[in-house]
């Protein structure tokens, strides 16, 4: 963390409606460049919406999201992503019809270059060797050619979390990436979160299990019915009774 | 490995039928192979991209009168060909766009419009197009002294053709390109996420799609040497479709086998007179309902046989 330097994200005052259900309501957040952000709250405190306004999954109501000091609000899904912002889903969304390395490969191919070169360019050994080496490191070689409908459960959520990596972006969003896994695989992907991050990555990280998020984050920000009801290192979030209220009720 | 016998014996098949079919049988096949390059278009928008589009026969009129206008004044079949697959590409984009804001059967119906304005604008504009007399005596092309008259040289100048939109459309569905129309059909917010512009790719898949109708259209006018509005109905739209989806959608040997069941299989029918409609009717009702895949399944499963291993089914 540079301080004084612009935060790679961030986001101002940021609202979301539904009809006339408030799903976000002036939230606020930056992260720096190189961190590890944890992103926390109960059930419907609008975690997930945030990722979907600052990917342009959906259009925010009011308020602006910057990355790297440029105005992205609105954009467009492939337009986000093109500048680097990538993300996994809590309900996972893989092409199942196509097979674990193809799901690698599209997650990459759009990353970089014109349309038209996508069409005449063929050669892809870059891409696939990275694949394969992502491979590798999620410990899905085996799987490479099965159909991604094939895996189990774990297995596509590493998937997910792979495909988020392929494009080289610069930062990850990560939705739930522990929910259902067994301790083991959670252990190994935290693992992976912190070795990524030692590499210069950016994460948030949207988690429920609070001992992973406490032991992978140094900031937490804690979202509640649509708002920000708190923000600190995990010691401070521990010892604040409005979170506790959050989750407990009180 | 298996996918170059298939072609070199495909190939074989065709380039020999002319020498022991009669002449009627072989323009059935000839038929079949102009409605192989339509089938391949519509695949390719439907069966890759999930597109549907039920102006295919529209699309394939642009190449037909393009061919039938400009022949009479001297025009190369060529250049009357070039001429209404650069109109159907261009018309492609234009329906492409609805596809931005529509979906499923809201985008059938926007084509299915497109489809019958085409007709009505087809059959009005007689000074253009005859009207419902059509347009009769439509030239085969010619190369100087080489003439593609006879029914034989046809044949074959439409075998060309088809193998340069078999390789083609193989060019593409192998390219990112490809990747990326598949991406969309199984889950269009995962493929914008993933960086695919929804835009781009969809007008491509549709201006791509009807570009081979073009050619199909074009080909198709010259063989039967007399075009009426009443050849791109909403109908014949249907029949691609129905070509398409038998085939199997979204494999690249679908078409091949849609485009010959569809064709020949009324043909192979006509003997049993009134019965034809039901055993054809019927046989695509038991084939939707124990193939839902498409007639590619039967091959999946006689490759599997033959080869004894389980292979995961290439979709491009």
């Amino acid at each position: 963390m540079t301080p004084g330097a612009a935060p790679l994200l961030d986001v101002r005052d940021l609202s979301k409606h539904f009809y006339r259900l408030s799903a976000l309501t002036g939230v606020s957040v930056t992260v720096e460049p190189g961190e590890l952000l944890g992103l926390i709250g109960p059930n419907g405190s609008g975690k997930t919406t945030l990722f979907n306004c600052v990917t342009g999954v959906l259009q925010p109501s009011l308020g602006r999201v910057a990355f790297k000091g440029e105005d992205i609000t609105g954009l467009t899904p492939d337009h986000v992503y093109r500048r680097g912002v990538s993300r996994t889903f809590q309900l996972i969304q893989l092409f199942s019809e196509m097979t674990v390395l193809e799901n690698l490969l599209m997650a990459a191919q759009e990353r970089r270059g014109t349309m038209l070169r996508r069409l005449f360019r063929r050669a892809e050994s870059e891409e696939r060797e990275r694949a394969l080496r992502l491979l590798d490191f999620l410990k899905l070689t085996h799987v490479t050619n099965n159909l991604a409908s094939d895996l189990s459960y774990g297995q596509q959520k590493l998937l997910d979390f792979g495909m988020a990596l392929m494009p080289e972006p610069e930062i990850v969003l990560l939705d739930e990436p522990m929910a259902g896994l067994n301790p083991t695989i959670i252990r190994s992907l935290v693992e992976h979160i912190r070795e990524l991050n030692a590499r210069g990555y950016t994460f948030v990280v949207i988690e429920h299990n609070m001992e992973v998020v406490m032991s992978l984050c140094r900031r937490i920000v804690v979202l509640s019915q649509g708002e920000k009801i708190a923000e600190g290192a995990p010691s401070e979030i521990h010892a604040n009774a409005r979170v506790m209220d959050a989750y407990f009720g009180g | 490995m298996r996918r170059w016998l298939a072609l070199a014996a495909g190939v074989g098949i065709c380039a020999l039928a002319p020498l022991v079919l009669e002449q009627y049988k072989l323009y059935i096949l000839s038929l079949t192979l102009v409605y192989l390059i339509l089938a391949i278009g519509l695949n390719l928008t439907l069966g890759y991209a999930g597109q549907i589009s039920l102006c295919h026969a529209a699309f394939m009129s642009f190449g037909s009168y393009a061919v039938a206008v400009l022949a009479p004044y001297g025009v190369p079949f060529e250049i009357g060909l070039i001429v209404g697959v650069t109109l159907a590409f261009g018309w492609g984009l234009v329906l492409g766009f609805p596809a931005l804001k529509v979906k499923h059967h809201y985008l059938a119906m926007v084509t299915l419009a497109f489809n019958i304005i085409a007709f009505l604008v087809i059959r009005n504009w007689e000074s253009l197009t005859g009207g419902s007399y059509g347009i009769s005596n439509i030239a085969r092309p010619a190369w100087g002294r080489l003439s593609f008259q006879s029914d034989r040289a046809y044949y074959f100048y439409i075998l060309g053709w088809t193998a340069v939109v078999v390789a083609s459309a193989y060019w593409i569905l192998t390219s990112r390109w490809g990747r990326a129309f598949r991406a969309i059909r199984e889950n269009e917010m995962r493929a914008a996420v993933v960086g695919v512009s929804l835009r781009n790719y969809k007008l491509m898949a549709f201006a791509i799609g009807a570009a081979y109708a073009g050619v199909g259209g074009a080909l198709f006018a010259p063989l039967v040497a007399y075009i009426d509005p009443g050849a791109f109905t909403l109908d014949r739209s249907i029949q691609f479709l129905m070509m398409v989806v038998m085939g199997g959608l979204g494999r690249f040997e679908g078409p091949f086998i849609g485009a010959a069941v569809v064709t020949i299989l009324p043909e192979a029918l006509r003997g049993s007179e009134g019965l034809y409609l039901i055993i054809y009717s019927l046989a695509v009702i038991l084939m939707m309902l124990f193939m839902p895949k498409g007639l590619v399944g039967i091959w999946d499963g006689a490759v599997g046989w033959l080869g004894g291993g389980k292979e995961v089914p290439s979709t491009s």
